[in-house]
C-alpha cells in the first residue's frame, strides 16, 4: 500500500551528542551507495555537549537543490525535541519516538501523524547492553519503515567502524537487526512513504561544504595553510591538516587570524597557492592584511564559512551577512573578489576559480560559504582534477634588463618576480609605491597605481561564468538570490512557475564586484527585482541599488535559518498579485 | 644560503639606490652597517634573501638594502616572515622591526615563532620610543619618562625583550648596542647562522624624540655579558637579563644559544608521517568519500 516517493526528508531531533548526528550520516551515506542523491541539514547548539540537535537528510532521484521546506519523517530521540517539532508536523507525516523505556513518557496519538514507538533506549540498554547503540536501533527501525537498504546501511557500519574491530562492528549489527525486528513484530505501517532505491551508484562521492572547500584548494595545488579555529569554518583546516601534509604542503595552525592571514601572505609571496579560512570575527580581524595583500598585489585565497553576527552573535547559525565586510570591509580603496558558492559542487569549482582569479590578478579572494552549507553533506559526482583549469601566476623569469615590480600595464597585472630569480629583487610593500617598488607619494603615481589596481577587477565577467540566468518570456518578476539561497530560489522558482507564475531568476556566484554586465541586463527584462537574503539590512539588495540605481525588494530574514523554497515561493506569489 | 661568487661581494654592494630616510645620529644607520657588513662576510645570495619588516622607523630597512623584500604592516612582521620561511626553506629570512612593533602591537606573535622555533632572524632595534609617529611611550620606555602621550611621566613598567624571548624559548637571544659596529655585526652573523629562532634586541638611541635614552646615557653602562656566563642556561640568561637592566647596564653579547627542533624540522616529520610525496594523487582523497 506504500507508494514509492522520490523526495523524501527525514529529521532526527535530539540531544547533541546521544548520535544524531552520526545516524543522519550514516543514512544518508547508506542511500548514497543505493545511488541516491542526498543532501543533508544539521542544526546544533554552541556547547559541547547538550543542547537540542538536529540532522535532517533529504533523499532523492534528481539533484536536490536545498534542505527542503520541513520534512516527511521525524525521528524525535527525547521529549525537547518532540515538543520543538511538533508544530511543524503535518498530517500524513511519520513520528517515530523513544517510547517506552526513553526520556519520552507518554504514548503519542497526534491526529493525522502516522505516530510509531519505538523503544529505543530500552532495546539498547536491555538486549544489547550498550546505551550507546541506540542510533542503531533507530536506523534499523527507519531502514525497515521506509525500506532503506540495509545492505548499504551494513556497508556502512564496516567501513565505518571496521578499523576498530570486529565487536563493534558486530554491536551495531545486532543493534541495527533490533531495531529492524522490532518494527517488523510490533508496528503496522500505516503512511506512505516508502523510499525507492535509485540507480546504481557511480563515480559518486558525499561530502561536506567545508570539505569540499579543502578539497577545491587541494585540487588548485594549494601548497600552504595558516588558519586560527573557529566555528563553523574549522573543518576547512580539518581536511587541509590530513591532506596537505601529503602533497608535500604545509598547514601551520597560528595564533590568531591576523597571524594566519600574514603567513599566508608571506607565503605567497615567496611563491606558494597559499590560503586561509575563517568565519565572521576571523575575517574583521584579517582586513587590515587583505588590504595588504591588495596593495602589495600578492595572490590570496580566503574561505569565510559565515555565520550569524555581529559579535559573538551566533557562532552556530546560520546568516548571509559578511558580503559587506566582505567587499568593503578595509581602510581605503582595496580591490579585491568575491566568490559565493551555491552547493557543496560549487564549494569546490568555486575555491579552484578562486585561486585562478587570485593567481591570474594578484589580488585576495574570498569564498563565502556560510554555515549551513559548511556543515552540509551532499552527493556529488566525483570532480576529475585533470579536467580543470588552472591557472598560475605570470612569473617575471629572471632574464636580465629593469625589473619594474608594479609596471603600469594595459590589464593592471605585471609579471612577479619569486625570491630566488635572478635580477628580480624588489620590495613587496604596503605603502604606496612607484613601478620599481620603491616608496613613491605623488599624485600622478598614486593615481596610476591606484587605477592599475583595480583595473583588474574589469574583465571578471569575460575571465570566468560568473551568473547563472534562468530567463522565462513574459516574467515581470525576476528573483536574484545569492550563496546557498540560490540552492532555495531555484525551487521557490520551481514552485512559483508550477503554480503557473511567470518568473525569472538570475544567480551570481561572483558577488563583488558585480557581474554588472548580466545584471544590468536582467534588471532591465523586469518590473520587480526580488533579492531574498539571510541578513537584516539587505547587503546585495544595496550593493545592487549602490551600482545600478535599481531598488529591489529585499525580502530578509535573519533568525539563524536559512530561507525554505515555500517562503520565497510565497513571496514571490505575493509580489506578482 | 650562501654563494661562492668568483667575485666576493663587499659590504656596498648590498645597498640599494635608496638612502636612508632617518634622523642624523639615529642609532638605525649603525645597525645597517652592521648588517651590510655581515652579509658580506657571509657572502649571503641576494636574490635568494628575503628581508622582512613591520612600520616603523627600524621597519624600512628592507629599501635600503639589494635583497629581496617585505615592508609589511605595523606588529605583523613575525607571522609574514615566518609563512614565507616556511613556504621556502632555501631563503634567508631576516625580521626587522622596533620595539614598539614587536613588544606592543606584534607582542601577542613573539612568543609564538618563540616557541615554534620558527627559523628566523628577528632584529629589533629597539630606542624605548615611537619615532615615527614623533615620540610616544613604547613598551621599553623606562617609568617616568616624558613623551608627548605621557607628559606627566610614563606609568607602566618597561618590558625586557631578552626575558621576554628567553622565556617563551627562543634558542638564540642576544644583545648589542647600535655604535658597537663590530661587536653588532658579528652578532647578526652568528645569528642569521642559527637554526632555529634569533633574536637580537639592538639598543638604537632616538636622538630626535627620546631625549632619556641617549648615546650620551649609555656611556659607561655598555658592557659585555661577563666571560663565564653560561649560554646554554636559560635560568642564568634570563637572569642576567633581568639583573643588568636593573643596573642600567647594557650587556651585548650572546645571552642563550641552544640547538633544538625547528619549526621546519617538526613540519618535515608531519609531512614525513603523512607519506608526503611529489607523486601525490588528489584522486585518493577524493576517493576517500565514496560512500
Amino acid at each position: 500500500m506504500a507508494e514509492k516517493k522520490t523526495d523524501l526528508i527525514i529529521r532526527f531531533g535530539g540531544e547533541g551528542g546521544e548520535g544524531i548526528i552520526s545516524s543522519g550520516d550514516m543514512v544518508a551515506q547508506a542511500a548514497v551507495r543505493s545511488g541516491l542523491e542526498v543532501l543533508t541539514f544539521k542544526t546544533f547548539p554552541a556547547e559541547i555537549k547538550g543542547g537540542y540537535a538536529m540532522y535532517q537528510t533529504r533523499f532523492a532521484h534528481d539533484k536536490i537543490l536545498s534542505e527542503g521546506s520541513g520534512f516527511d519523517v521525524m525521528v524525535a530521540f527525547n521529549q525537547e525535541a518532540l515538543e520543538l517539532n511538533k508544530k511543524f508536523l503535518k498530517e500524513g507525516n511519520a513520528l517515530i519516538y523513544d517510547y517506552p523505556g526513553g526520556d519520552i513518557t507518554e504514548e503519542q496519538n497526534i491526529p493525522g501523524v502516522h505516530c510509531y514507538p519505538v523503544p529505543m533506549s530500552k532495546i539498547s540498554k536491555e538486549d544489547i547492553g550498550n546505551y550507546r547503540s541506540k542510533n542503531m536501533v533507530c536506523m534499523g527501525a527507519v531502514a525497515e519503515l521506509f525500506s532503506i537498504s540495509m545492505e548499504q546501511i551494513r556497508g556502512t557500519i564496516q567501513s565505518k567502524f571496521g578499523k576498530k574491530g570486529a565487536d563493534i562492528v558486530e554491536m551495531n549489527f545486532k543493534a541495527l537487526d533490533a531495531g529492524r525486528d522490532h518494527v517488523r513484530s510490533n508496528i503496522k505501517k500505516t503512511d506512505s512513504y516508502k523510499m525507492d532505491s535509485g540507480k546504481t551508484a557511480e563515480n559518486t562521492i558525499i561530502i561536506s561544504g567545508n570539505d569540499a572547500v579543502g578539497l577545491g584548494a587541494l585540487m588548485a595545488g594549494v601548497q600552504y595553510f595558516s588558519a586560527y579555529p573557529i566555528t563553523p569554518a574549522t573543518e576547512v583546516a580539518y581536511f587541509l591538516a590530513r591532506h596537505l601534509p601529503k602533497a608535500n604542503g604545509n598547514l601551520v595552525q597560528a595564533e590568531d587570524e591576523i597571524a594566519s592571514i600574514a603567513n599566508v601572505i608571506g607565503a605567497s609571496y615567496a611563491g606558494l597557492k597559499a590560503m586561509t579560512s575563517t568565519s565572521g570575527p576571523g575575517l574583521s580581524l584579517m582586513q587590515e592584511l587583505i588590504g595588504m595583500a591588495s596593495m602589495m598585489e600578492v595572490p590570496v585565497v580566503i574561505c569565510d564559512v559565515q555565520r550569524g553576527g555581529p559579535s559573538t552573535g551566533l557562532p552556530t547559525k546560520h546568516e548571509q551577512s559578511d558580503l559587506f565586510l566582505a567587499a568593503h570591509g578595509c581602510h581605503g580603496d582595496a580591490p579585491r573578489v568575491v566568490l559565493s558558492p551555491e552547493g557543496v559542487e560549487d564549494c569546490v569549482y568555486l575555491t579552484v576559480e578562486a585561486f585562478n582569479i587570485a593567481e591570474k590578478y594578484q589580488l585576495p579572494v574570498m569564498v563565502l560559504s556560510d554555515g549551513s552549507l559548511g556543515f552540509r553533506t551532499a552527493s556529488m559526482k566525483k570532480p576529475d582534477p585533470s579536467k580543470l583549469r588552472l591557472v598560475t601566476r605570470e612569473k617575471y623569469e629572471g632574464n636580465g634588463g629593469d625589473f619594474k615590480r608594479y609596471k603600469l600595464t594595459e590589464s593592471g597585472v605585471s609579471p612577479m618576480s619569486i625570491p630566488g630569480t635572478p635580477g628580480g629583487a624588489y620590495i613587496s610593500t604596503g605603502l604606496e609605491h612607484a613601478e620599481s617598488s620603491a616608496p613613491r607619494y605623488t599624485a600622478d603615481n598614486r593615481t596610476a597605481m591606484m587605477d592599475k589596481r583595480f583595473k583588474k577587477l574589469d574583465n571578471l565577467e569575460d575571465f570566468f561564468q560568473p551568473t547563472e540566468a534562468d530567463y522565462q518570456d513574459g516574467a515581470e518578476i525576476g528573483v536574484i538570490a545569492w550563496g546557498s539561497t540560490i540552492g532555495v530560489a531555484r525551487e521557490a522558482v520551481n514552485e512559483a512557475r508550477a503554480a503557473g507564475l511567470k518568473v525569472s531568476a538570475l544567480y551570481p556566484k561572483l558577488v563583488w564586484p558585480l557581474p554588472l554586465k548580466a545584471i544590468n541586463k536582467f534588471i532591465g527584462k523586469h518590473k520587480k527585482i526580488l533579492i531574498p537574503e539571510v541578513n537584516k539590512q539587505g547587503q546585495l539588495a544595496k550593493l545592487i541599488t549602490g551600482e545600478t540605481g535599481c531598488v529591489p525588494i529585499s525580502y530578509t530574514i535573519y533568525g539563524g535559518m536559512p530561507f525554505t523554497p515555500a517562503m520565497i515561493a510565497e513571496k514571490i506569489k505575493e509580489i506578482s498579485k | 644560503m650562501t654563494t661562492t661568487a668568483t667575485e666576493p661581494l663587499k659590504s656596498k654592494d648590498y645597498k640599494s639606490e635608496v638612502p636612508p630616510t632617518w634622523c642624523p645620529g639615529c642609532g638605525d644607520y649603525g645597525v645597517l652597517n652592521a648588517l651590510l657588513k655581515s652579509y658580506a662576510d657571509l657572502q649571503l645570495d641576494i636574490n635568494n634573501t628575503v628581508m622582512v619588516s613591520g612600520i616603523g622607523c627600524s621597519s624600512r630597512i628592507p629599501y635600503f638594502v639589494k635583497t629581496y623584500g617585505m615592508h609589511t604592516a605595523h606588529g605583523r612582521v613575525l607571522p609574514v616572515a615566518s609563512g614565507v620561511k616556511v613556504a621556502r626553506p632555501d631563503l634567508e629570512v631576516i625580521a626587522f622591526g622596533g620595539d614598539g612593533d614587536g613588544f606592543s602591537i606584534g607582542g601577542g606573535h613573539v612568543p609564538h615563532v618563540a616557541r615554534k622555533n620558527t627559523d628566523i632572524t628577528y632584529i629589533v632595534m629597539d630606542n624605548s620610543i615611537y619615532g615615527l609617529t614623533k615620540g610616544q611611550m613604547s613598551p621599553t620606555s623606562p617609568l617616568g619618562m616624558v613623551t608627548s602621550t605621557t607628559p606627566y611621566g610614563v606609568p607602566d613598567n618597561p618590558l625586557n625583550p631578552l626575558s621576554f624571548c628567553l622565556t617563551y624559548g627562543a634558542t638564540f637571544v642576544a644583545q648589542a648596542y647600535s655604535s658597537q659596529g663590530k661587536v653588532l655585526t658579528d652578532l647578526i652573523t652568528k645569528a642569521i647562522k642559527h637554526k632555529g629562532f634569533a633574536f637580537i634586541d639592538v639598543v638604537s638611541p632616538c636622538p630626535t624624540f627620546n631625549k632619556v635614552n641617549t648615546f650620551d646615557s649609555y656611556k659607561g653602562h655598555v658592557e659585555d655579558v661577563p666571560a663565564d656566563h653560561d649560554v646554554t642556561d636559560v635560568n642564568a640568561a634570563i637572569k642576567l637579563a633581568n639583573q643588568s637592566r636593573a643596573e642600567g647596564k647594557v650587556l651585548t653579547g650572546v645571552f642563550y644559544q641552544v640547538e633544538k627542533p625547528t619549526l621546519l624540522d617538526r613540519l618535515g616529520e608531519i609531512r614525513k608521517k603523512a607519506g608526503g610525496s611529489a607523486d601525490f594523487d588528489v584522486n585518493s582523497v577524493i576517493n576517500g568519500y565514496v560512500p
